[in-house]
């Protein structure tokens, strides 16, 4: 599917890889991933119509056809042939139909939890264990918010002992940085398996 | 209709809620869609009620869908170096996206800087690549996984930021 025109063979087009950044609305998705990219975070619509998803899901917007949802990713690039691309995705079980598209090739997900609403990352970590995505746990420190230990988190999430759970500060590029290499090293993890 | 149901009940937590190890995503909704949900397939006529997609649609000549070549969100466009434009056969949009894919860019980051959406994007685009004007490549993909030489690359150029 890489169309490879002979005539451009001096071009080097990169290939792309994904890394998915889930959590409920308010979790720090955006500035996650704000704070590692080379980029402002871009926002993109995806226009979801009704033949894209279960009508049953629908409980409340029955008479809507066609749904917009908007999607922030930045960009990183590893190199001239390959550049990585980090998407916030929602994470609500609502969303579902989204993941299945956006989960498709992903290197690996963060699963980014806040403490204060736990609950609404329950449905990405159910997804993501379902789907045999390598994931790890990143637990976002608000400043107001009550430390739990990574333990509790890993007990209260019924986690597979071997996914990494982590506490982060989205809004700092090192922290970021540091989840983003454990979930890579998770994934190194995995293959070696 | 729930109006409050983001907020939570009363004040301070008492420790986490749980979440059931198995069960949960899919489950015990009667009738929720298999994850086959069918696009409307290429010989659906229309969109009935199109509303805010007539201009879209419009742009992309009233194709559905990319039908010749499949581009992913991620796959990365460059415009082609050598091809001569016609612009007159080109819809103003696609001149917009050679100019920006000067530099390789994601269908994705095409779709947020035109300020179009990714379905529409990715009509254009196979157009400009079944015209010689474009080229892209397919991300990674789970029949295409990463190599451990791939993945020590990603780890570095996270490290270097």
């Amino acid at each position: 599917m890489a169309s490879s025109d002979s005539d451009d063979t001096q071009t080097i087009v990169p290939s792309a890889l994904k890394i998915l950044i889930a959590g409920g609305f308010g979790a720090g998705k955006t500035t996650l991933v704000g704070s590692v990219s080379e980029i402002a975070p871009l926002s993109t619509e995806e226009v979801m119509t009704e033949a894209s998803y279960g009508v049953d899901d629908l409980s409340g917007v029955e008479s809507k056809t066609t749904t917009t949802v908007a999607l922030d990713f930045g960009r990183i690039t590893i190199s001239s042939a390959l550049v990585l691309y980090l998407f916030g995705t929602p994470g609500q079980e609502r969303f579902w139909f989204m993941w299945e598209e956006l989960s498709e090739g992903a290197l690996g997900a963060v699963v980014l939890a806040d403490t204060r609403r736990l609950e609404t990352c329950f449905a990405a970590v159910d997804f993501f264990e379902r789907r045999g995505v390598p994931f790890i746990v990143a637990v976002n420190c608000f400043d107001d918010s009550h430390a739990y230990e990574p333990g509790e988190v890993r007990d209260a999430l019924s986690l597979d002992p071997a996914i990494p759970v982590v506490l982060c500060d989205a809004r700092e590029r090192e922290s970021s940085k540091q989840v983003l290499l454990t979930l890579v090293n998770r994934v190194a993890e995995r293959m070696a398996a | 209709m729930q109006a409050h149901n983001e907020i939570p009940h009363g004040g301070i937590p008492q420790g986490l809620p749980g979440r059931d190890a198995v069960g949960g995503y899919g489950a015990g909704s009667p009738g929720s869609p298999g994850p086959a949900a069918t696009p409307a397939g290429p010989g659906a006529p229309g969109h009935q009620d199109a509303g805010p997609l007539v201009r879209p649609y419009v742009i992309a000549q009233g194709r559905e869908h990319a039908d010749t070549v499949r581009l992913d969100m991620i796959s990365v466009v460059i415009a082609a170096k050598r091809a001569e434009v016609d612009e007159m056969a080109l819809e103003p949009e696609q001149l917009r996206i050679l100019e920006l894919c000067r530099r390789p860019q994601s269908v994705a980051e095409v779709s947020a800087h035109l300020d179009i959406p990714v379905a529409v994007v990715k009509v254009l685009l196979s157009d400009l690549l079944n015209r010689g004007l474009a080229l892209a490549r397919a991300p990674y993909t789970a029949k295409s996984p990463v190599s451990r030489d791939v993945l020590q690359a990603v780890l570095d150029g996270i490290q270097r930021l």
